[in-house]
């Protein structure tokens, strides 16, 4: 283990955490588990193009949903799935990006969740936006923008942790440091001791926690958006963490990481490790676990159920939302288009455009 | 007169583009609250080109307000509060201090809309002053328009007169579409006399600023008025030249342009920027598809040369004239009367 592992973690498990809020964390984490294992599954039955597992990571991506409020907003990148899910969103409309018919699946402005993000780090700039617009406008929501510890080598990351601090603009952004960034090790993105220290540069409050901690995760965002609320400006907090599985299906890991490794890490699983306290502290019985349990796999079966039925794409859509009124040029490309599908159109003509050519070989 | 006054400035005074662009934004900011101006040096300063002048003191610091110096931040923030609602409109420095926040424009800002099929629409609008002939240093002086004019999802507008850049940047910020504003910086002093407000109709219409009969000049921002020129010389010769002022880029009024060449038989397209896979190329290729048993030549380019801007001392060489316009007008296919003309 790296000295930048090492380093403390200056958020700590908080000693006691509401039952409610203890029994909503397991059973979203629990749920989120069955999600992506079924996911999982399709990828291996090609139903899925393609899948970036969160397994490990539903501490990070439980928690921080469950630490807001329903009018604040999620800024997730594509690894965000079990986040998603756990904002309320169906669970089919979640993997809709990643089956393949469109680029979003869910309406974000009815969950206040961004669209998935696969440019690293653009959305910290679009969540640190909408966090000052909302303050000047005197509304009291609190964006909270996930990132990964590669993208905090990004640009755009820098860009909007000081533009946050300088507008105090009331962002979280939580850093899930899972260790990796597809194959490259945290110890070549950063010479750093710890990415929450990267705060103190932009004059934000830095935060680092045990991200298979839930109830820890959930207090450290917690603590960021009331901060943020009051005017405090933003919170880096680093939630230090592990992917269990490979970046995404496409990826061999057995390239870059022991397997010594991973087994290590298997034993602080989030999900696991939160069972076995909250069965030790009475906030959980046997029943209540074969409840959520039950749950958890009715969440599958209805999930498998879904994708039974293909999805119906509509290519005509492409057209349709690029600008508010189609230009001329859309217009004639989507007939041309319509043409082709219908079989009677002239399927080589790009722009299904009456050429003047045409026009006067015909007179 | 106060700068608040500009707008109620008796029709038919003179007022600069840099004005006209500053009357624009402050009616736009006074008609809709959620209007709001942000970039580097805009607020107290009032912009290196001053067109944001006296916005941040008569608006206050959350409409009018200075950012960090990072314009993929002005960007990207300009997207999330377009997402909440706001309408922004933000200020790039210089065209080619824009390219830092390309990930954000071409990933995001032209994205938007279709990937959330209709669910986050941007209204905002970005200014980037652009081109040469200022006498700029490196970096400070690119047609930068073909990026732009290259990412569906942007409109592109490319104002060439007085009134176009106030009207042009009303029909912007009012637009639900995300619009690159380009602003054609040598062309920031010249003067009309121009009643403001005013309307000059929607984005995405080219308009004739000169009628003729013998051929067709296409150009755009800083080149129109070279062109205008061109067929001002070309009178004296005899040559009637008419004269498109493109307007909007992207996309582009083709039916205005090749009803024009369909009239005159010839096409030259005239830009600043680089010919190669330049604005010129996509026009030259549509009025050959579409007007093409109506050409008595193929249709020529007059650009800037394939090269990196050059240092300004040698910019007037690389600038498209009044000459070389001519000598391609010279170029295409006359009959043997007209070539001694021409």
């Amino acid at each position: 283990m790296t000295a930048v592992l090492d380093a403390p973690m200056t958020a700590p498990a908080p000693a006691g955490l509401p039952r409610e809020t203890a029994l909503a964390l397991y059973r979203a984490m629990v749920l989120g588990r069955a999600f992506d294992t079924t996911a999982t599954t399709f990828t291996r039955q090609g139903r899925l193009a393609v899948y970036p597992s969160s397994r490990g990571q539903e501490a990070c991506q439980v928690a921080p949903v469950l630490a807001l409020r329903p009018t604040d907003w999620v800024f997730p990148t594509y690894r965000e799935s079990v986040a998603l899910l756990t904002r309320g969103i169906a669970p089919v409309e979640v993997l809709t990006l990643f089956r393949g018919d469109r680029h979003c699946g869910y309406d974000p402005r009815a969950h206040r969740a961004a669209p998935q993000c696969t440019p690293l780090a653009t959305q910290c700039l679009h969540a640190a936006g909408l966090a000052d617009a909302a303050r000047t406008a005197g509304d009291d929501l609190v964006a909270l923008a996930f990132v990964g510890d590669g993208a905090t080598s990004e640009g755009d990351f820098h860009e909007a942790v000081n533009y946050a601090a300088v507008r105090r603009a009331p962002v979280v952004f939580l850093v899930q440091n899972n260790q990796y960034a597809i194959s490259v090790p945290l110890a070549k993105q950063t010479a750093a001791r710890t990415l929450a220290d990267k705060a103190a540069g932009y004059g934000a409050a830095g935060v680092r926690v045990d991200g298979n901690d839930a109830p820890a995760v959930h207090r450290a965002v917690a603590e960021a958006a009331e901060r943020a609320r009051a005017g405090g400006g933003p919170t880096l907090v680093e939630a230090v963490t592990y992917r269990m599985e490979a970046h995404t299906n496409a990826d061999d890991d057995t390239r870059y990481r022991p397997r010594e490794e991973i087994a290590s890490w298997a034993r602080k699983d989030p999900v696991a490790r939160l069972e076995r306290l909250l069965l030790a502290d009475g906030t959980l019985d046997e029943a209540a676990a074969a409840a959520v349990a039950d749950e958890a796999d009715g969440l599958s079966r209805t999930l498998r159920r879904d994708f039974e039925t293909p999805p119906t794409c509509d290519p005509a859509e492409m057209f349709r939302h690029v600008y508010r009124h189609p230009p001329h040029r859309l217009r004639a490309q989507a007939a041309a288009l319509a043409g082709e599908l219908a079989g009677a159109g002239d399927g080589e003509r790009a722009d299904g455009e009456q050429t003047d050519g045409e026009q006067e070989e015909g007179s | 007169m106060t700068a608040g006054t500009v707008s109620a400035a008796p029709r038919g005074a003179a007022v600069t583009l840099a004005g006209a662009l500053n009357s624009a934004l402050r009616d736009a900011l006074r008609a809709d609250d959620d209007v709001v101006v942000f970039g580097e040096d805009v607020a107290v300063l009032g912009g290196v080109f001053r067109v944001t002048d006296g916005l941040a003191r008569e608006f206050g610091d959350d409409r009018c307000f200075d950012t960090p110096l990072a314009e993929s931040a002005i960007v990207g923030t300009a997207i999330g509060m377009a997402m909440y609602g706001r309408r922004p409109v933000i200020e790039m420095q210089f065209d080619a201090f824009a390219y830092p926040a390309f990930e954000q424009l071409v990933s995001h800002v032209a994205k938007f809309r279709a990937r959330t099929r209709g669910a986050l629409p941007l209204p905002l609008t970005v200014r980037i002053p652009y081109g040469g002939g200022i006498g700029g240093v490196e970096h400070h002086s690119d047609s930068s328009e073909v990026y732009y004019m290259a990412t569906p999802g942007l409109t592109v507008v490319a104002p060439a007169t007085v009134a176009d850049a106030y009207s042009m940047l009303r029909r912007s910020i009012e637009s639900d579409d995300p619009v690159i504003f380009l602003e054609p910086k040598r062309l920031y002093w010249q003067k009309e006399s121009v009643g403001l407000p005013v309307d000059t109709g929607p984005l995405g219409w080219a308009a004739v600023r000169r009628s003729g009969t013998d051929a067709t000049l296409i150009a755009h921002g800083p080149a129109v008025p070279v062109a205008l020129q061109a067929a001002e010389a070309a009178a004296a010769d005899g040559l009637s030249l008419e004269v498109v002022d493109l307007r909007t880029l992207a996309p582009f009024d083709e039916e205005t342009v090749c009803a024009s060449v369909r009239r005159t038989g010839r096409a030259v397209v005239v830009h600043e920027a680089h010919g190669f896979a330049g604005p010129g190329a996509e026009v030259a290729a549509t009025v050959t598809e579409r007007c093409f048993y109506h050409l008595e030549a193929p249709v020529l380019r007059v650009t800037g040369y394939d090269v990196p801007y050059p240092p300004p001392l040698v910019e007037r060489h690389y600038l498209p004239g009044v000459a070389r316009i001519l000598d391609a007008v010279g170029r295409l296919e006359w009959p043997a009367r007209r070539t001694a003309a021409a």
